[in-house]
């Protein structure tokens, strides 16, 4: 309840502000300010005010109001109605002021809050009450009042617009009448003289976007408006008739847009010619018509019109590069005045030196001058343009970057953050491709990491973590501790993100990343976070072995007091498959039944099968693993009590005596079926009732869609948790399971590798089909998945008939056809091959799809008993010398190199011709040995002249290979290389040259 | 269907520098055509929001948040971002969903410019100032909530003379503010006598028809 002390206060201030000038309108919006507040203290303002102050004209209109209110103390919902009847001038002006004081109430305080539909159409009536008080306004200046009272009518028509013009943004939508109610009202202010008042009719015009019966109503009036002499109207009426225009009208309206786009005032100009580029989307005809005109607005003395009249010119030719390069040609030699024009040219010269390449004689590119003179400008804008234009180029060279950079550098410590955050974002992109150009600003950088603006700081810390040496790792982990305290989580995982890459990077120094990760991990943060630090954990332990040890403590000591059941459970079961592996396992024991004591069902559960598989796989922990799982037997949840009964029995506690490697195979075997598919299998099995039980041999093992998922992300391993615990490993897990299950391959001994799939068809023909080479030690398999992607056919027998003429040292020994193939269900056939053991054997092989077809009715789903006999051409394929070599990596190449002792060193150089680039010789190299690179060296410093590339790998037989390249690149291209190998097995290093100088 | 209903529609004709430059195989298909930025510089909103983080005047140039309830979720979400950061003496930046947003604050006031992720931060930090500066000066210094509700109208105006359809109009914060501020008299405007006329017309026969 307000208090009279609170009451009068705002009186006196609007007491004040009356004296301060422009007095009706302020009266008039303090009293709307004070009234939309509360509603009892400016009834009492509004008493206050007509007691306190005599003020003619003000006090009359308040009165008009208060008398009203107080007189019918309804819902303001009816109130303004009744007033608005009223054919007295005076209770005409009050129910004005009611009207609009009832929308501002309706808005509450902001005008965007509680605004319903009623409230449009209420402000529609308002409006028409407006447009009557403009009848009126006019009888007040036959009658000779003064014009200021015209104005203040005016301005308080001009405020209702705006509100009500809020309202229709937020798509409060009206019935048709009702929207159309406020469109003619709206354009009954034409009427009004005020160019305030006129420019928000514009804009309500443009807000409501009227259909085309509307647009007839007001063309009329937009056109006189267009060629009036005043310019304002002249330059809006033109945006608002091209905004609600067609092509029809546009024709008729043409003549004097051209006319505007070289008019003298540029307000005019630019609005039309901003117009044109929003009319180039739909009606491109007529604008590319305008052409002449354009080009002489290209030469406008006026910056902005210089802008608009580039963009659009530009857009007008951007199909024509010759006209574009003419363009950018005559313009950089002038001098174009706006600093944004500028910037649009430096786009379109960006454009013209991508299609057009280097000058292959004397090596520079053309308008790079151009670019590096923009570097100079005195606008920081066009500076930071052609900066970015220059870092942006294809194959920048250094020469050409580095003053691109020390600009860059320059804005770093600029007091600017917007320009801190341009140049660190820019650098930051630079140091993907060349992170040599960027060290000279790493000390600008470091000071950055304390930035006020986060987004600053934390593109200034995964920068540094690009361009950083091993030296410096300590240094900077330093400083970003003192930092990850004060950060969003966002920006942690970006930060967590960049330190497992610098780990992979340089592993030796996994102990201060590790040590920093687990650190981070034991202080706040969210489930993202948490989940990014973990998986990030899980991927070093998996790639670098040292840090296994380490790694699972830190884990473990996150799930004593993990909130996420998600997290604990995941890590639980890493723990299982990876925790027995150790040298010293008991030592985990304590930390999972923790989790049987503390957690709850689920972690409990988890826990459990963890504890099993420690049971399972050491035996001297066995009798101690019992000991903890009898006493789950009593545990509250029936999930956690059933699990640890069905452990005791399969561990051998119980009755039930399995064998070991059946135990194991229970326990840490994974459902090798897709679930979706098992899902499918399963639906359909309890759709038909049947005695049969459900054999999970019948569920489809390919995933569908598999190799698209694979194109799209070629060589990125599945990371994290929700990955399986070693992605190479365990697709061979899959494929060997998969292979070992078909009785004709089971004999051939243990699968060394699969390779990736490769495609023998073209993306998107009637059937899909790529392979799978799979390498025994005395056989190759390969597996042939196919899709039907016709759904009217059904495909049966399909088998791959392989010409091996090109592959002599290969037998084919046996086939298995795949019986029926429906559509959009790939499945798989195989052929295998015998070959001589333990040796390398090459060849190409030609492959023929052979199936029969059979015409599927689409509307039932069922085949024609009648098929045809078919055959489809299959691309041909390869078994290289890569597919008998394993891609293992070692943590620290200089150890394993030593370690393996220059006995069976094989060094020997080799011409690799012209190559495009140093990287592309060292690609062609890696890909063609099939190791796996180490220590990040499969990274070329852009524009180095030699590099040296670290190898390594399993060859066939299981023999250790550690290649080492060294490349030297010269004037005209040429590429050659030494090659060292080492290896258990010095036939084996002379295997990897054979493979060199005949690949 | 409403005629606000529409807008939807209709508004897909301004957008500008959304799409890739269109290809009509002038390449001679000598490579795949990819989306490369030479298109003008694009504004995707302009937001003024209060001291709460509700609106006082908003206006977006791109169909990146087609409803009303996506617009005020992106909203509340700059606002919370950016709620906390001190943008009162200098520009801040901040990124957000593949939007760089550069901001500043003034009293109860927030002002907010957007562009896409790949647009040239300094231009945007230029509208944003232009925008200042021009409501600076048409509240005559007094940049506050209050002020701004009591003369929304002429935000509106100036928010539609900075950019149209996503263009940049005019950057001078205070040409801006000229454009904006003549609520003069101007006894040679036309005056439209037709129009009621008109109104009328279209009455009737929409009146017939039903």
């Amino acid at each position: 309840m307000a208090t009279p002390e609170s009451s009068s206060a705002p009186a006196m201030e609007i007491h004040k502000k009356c004296e301060a000038g422009n007095l009706e309108r302020t009266v008039f919006n303090h009293i709307l300010w004070v009234y939309s507040e509360n509603l009892h203290d400016g009834m009492r303002a509004l008493w206050s005010f007509k007691v306190e102050c005599d003020m003619g004209e003000a006090r009359i209109r308040c009165r008009g109001f208060v008398y009203r209110r107080v007189e019918i103390k309804q819902d303001p919902c009816t109130m303004a109605q009744p007033l608005v009847k009223k054919d007295d001038d005076r209770d005409e002006e009050g129910s004005l002021w009611a009207g609009i004081i009832f929308f501002k109430l309706k808005l509450d305080y902001s005008p965007f809050l509680g605004i319903e539909k009623g409230a449009v159409l209420q402000e529609a009536r308002v409006l028409m009450t407006l447009s009557w008080m403009q009848g009126d306004v006019r009888r007040a200046k036959r009658s000779r009042r003064s014009d200021s009272d015209v104005v203040t009518v005016s301005l308080s028509l001009s405020l209702s617009l705006s509100l009500s013009l809020s309202a229709i943004q937020m798509h409060i939508t009206p019935v048709r009448f009702e929207a159309t109610e406020v469109f003619f009202a709206v354009t009954k202010l034409f009427q009004s003289r005020d160019i305030g008042l006129r420019r928000m009719v514009y804009l309500m015009i443009k807000e409501l976007s009227p259909c085309a019966d509307e647009v007839i109503i007001v063309t009329s009036s937009l056109m006189k408006d267009m060629n009036s002499r005043t310019d304002m109207y002249r330059a809006n009426a033109i945006r608002v008739l091209c905004r609600i225009t067609d092509g029809t009208l546009l024709t008729q309206i043409e003549r004097y847009l051209k006319q505007a786009i070289v008019d003298k005032n540029p307000v005019v100009a630019s609005a039309a010619l901003v117009s044109g580029i929003h009319l180039l989307q739909t009606t491109p005809e007529i604008v590319k018509r305008w052409s002449n005109e354009v080009q002489e607005a290209v030469q406008s003395r006026a910056a902005l019109v210089q802008f608009h009249a580039l963009a659009l010119l530009h857009q007008i030719r951007q199909n024509d590069r010759l006209a574009v390069s003419k363009l950018v040609t005559s313009l950089t030699k002038g001098s174009v005045r706006s600093p944004l024009a500028q910037c649009l040219l430096i786009r379109y010269t960006s454009q013209v030196i991508r299609e057009s390449g280097v000058n292959t004689q004397t090596g520079d590119r053309p308008f790079y001058d151009y670019l590096e003179g923009c570097l100079r400008h005195k606008a920081e804008m066009v500076i930071f343009e052609a900066a970015r234009a220059i870092t942006e180029l294809s194959n920048v060279t250094t020469r050409e970057l580095t003053p691109a950079i020390t600009v860059l550098q320059l804005f770093l410590s600029s007091s600017k953050p917007v320009l801190r955050f341009a140049a660190v974002r820019t650098l930051n992109k630079v140091a993907m491709t060349h992170p040599m150009a960027v060290t000279n600003c790493n000390i600008d950088m470091e000071s950055l990491i304390s930035d006020q603006n986060r987004s600053i700081a934390t593109l200034a810390i995964t920068t540094l973590l690009k361009t950083g040496n091993e030296s410096s790792v300590d240094r900077l982990m330093k400083q970003i501790t003192s930092f990850m305290s004060d950060i969003a989580d966002e920006f942690k995982i970006v930060v967590v993100e960049a330190i497992r890459s610098l780990c992979l990077k340089f592993p030796l120094k996994y102990r201060s990343l590790m040590n920093f990760l687990s650190s981070i991990l034991r202080e706040e943060g969210g489930f993202e976070f948490k989940k990014a630090i973990v998986d990030s954990i899980v991927i070093l332990i998996r790639d670098i072995p040292d840090a296994k040890e380490s790694g699972l403590l830190h884990l473990c000591e996150f799930i004593e007091d993990c909130e996420f059941t998600y997290l604990s459970t995941q890590i639980l079961h890493f723990l299982g498959n990876e925790g027995p592996k150790t040298s010293d396992p008991s030592k985990y024991i304590r930390y999972i039944y923790n989790r049987v004591i503390l957690e709850n069902a689920t972690v409990r559960a988890s826990a459990v099968s963890t504890l099993a598989k420690f049971g399972a796989m050491i035996d001297s922990l066995k009798p101690r693993i019992f000991v903890l799982l009898r006493r789950c037997l009593f545990d509250t949840d029936d999930e956690v009590r059933d699990r640890a009964t069905l452990y005791l029995n399969t561990l051998g506690d119980g009755s039930v005596a399995e064998t070991d490697k059946d135990v194991k195979e229970f326990l840490f075997g994974s459902l090798d079926v897709p679930l979706t598919n098992m899902e499918t299998s399963l639906k359909n099995y309890i759709q038909d009732p049947t005695e049969e039980p459900f054999d999970i041999n019948s569920v489809p093992k390919e995933v569908k869609s598999q190799p698209l998922a694979e194109k799209k992300a070629p060589g990125k391993k599945p990371t994290g948790l929700g990955a399986p615990p070693s992605a190479p490993t365990s697709t061979g897990d899959a494929y060997e399971r998969l292979l070992s299950s078909i009785p004709e391959f089971a004999s051939f001994g243990k699968l060394f590798k699969s390779s990736a799939p490769v495609e023998l068809t073209e993306a998107e023909t009637e059937y899909a089909v790529n392979v799978v080479k799979h390498i025994f030690d005395r056989h190759v398999v390969f597996q042939y998945n196919c899709t039907n992607t016709i759904p009217e056919q059904l495909l049966e027998n399909v088998t791959v008939i392989v010409d091996a003429s090109e592959a002599e040292e290969f037998s084919e020994v046996g086939t298995k056809p795949l019986r029926s193939l429906p559509y959009d269900t790939p499945a798989q056939t195989f052929v295998a091959f015998e070959k001589p053991e333990g040796v390398p054997a090459v060849g190409k092989f030609s492959n023929m799809l052979r199936f029969t077809v059979k015409e599927v009715d689409p509307s039932t789903g069922e085949a024609e008993d009648d098929g045809v006999e078919d055959e489809y051409q299959l691309e041909d394929f390869e078994v290289a010398a890569a597919d008998y070599i394993l891609k293992v990596g070692v943590s620290n190449f200089k150890n394993a190199w030593e370690s393996m002792g220059p006995d069976s060193e094989r060094i020997d150089e080799y011409g690799l011709g012209p190559r495009e680039s140093l990287t592309e010789a060292v690609n062609a190299v890696i890909n063609l040995l099939g190791l796996q690179p180490c220590e990040g060296t499969e990274v070329v410093p852009s524009n180095s002249r030699s590099h040296t590339c670290l190898l390594s790998g399993v060859y066939i037989g299981n023999v250790k290979v550690l290649v080492r390249l060294s490349f030297g690149i010269d004037g005209t291209k040429e590429v050659a290389m030494k090659l060292a190998v080492r290896s258990e097995d010095e036939n084996v290093s002379d295997a990897i040259h054979e493979i060199v100088a005949s690949g | 269907m409403g005629l606000l209903e529409e807008t939807g529609t209709n508004k897909e004709i301004n957008k500008i520098g959304s799409s890739p430059p269109s290809c009509e195989h002038k390449c001679y298909g000598c490579r795949p055509c990819e989306a490369i930025q030479e298109a003008c510089p694009t504004i995707k909103n302009i937001l003024l929001l209060d001291s709460e983080g509700k609106r006082v005047a908003v206006k977006y140039y791109s169909d990146e948040w087609p409803t009303n309830s996506a617009k005020l979720a992106f909203e509340k979400s700059i606002f919370t971002k950016t709620q906390k950061t001190n943008a009162r003496t200098e520009a801040e930046i901040t990124m957000l969903e593949n939007n760089i947003i550069v901001y500043k604050f003034v009293q109860d006031l927030h002002f907010f410019v957007t562009g896409g992720d790949d647009e040239n931060e300094l231009i945007l930090a230029t509208v944003l100032q232009g925008f200042f500066d021009a409501v600076t000066l048409l509240l005559r210094n007094n940049v506050e909530q209050r002020e701004a509700l009591e003369n929304l109208d002429l935000i509106l105006l100036c928010l539609d003379e900075i950019v149209d359809g996503g263009i940049v109009l005019e950057t001078d914060g205070s040409i801006i503010a000229g454009k904006v501020a003549t609520h003069n008299m101007d006894d040679g405007a036309p005056l439209s006598e037709q129009l009621l006329y008109e109104i009328r017309i279209f009455l009737a026969f929409s009146a017939v028809e039903s």
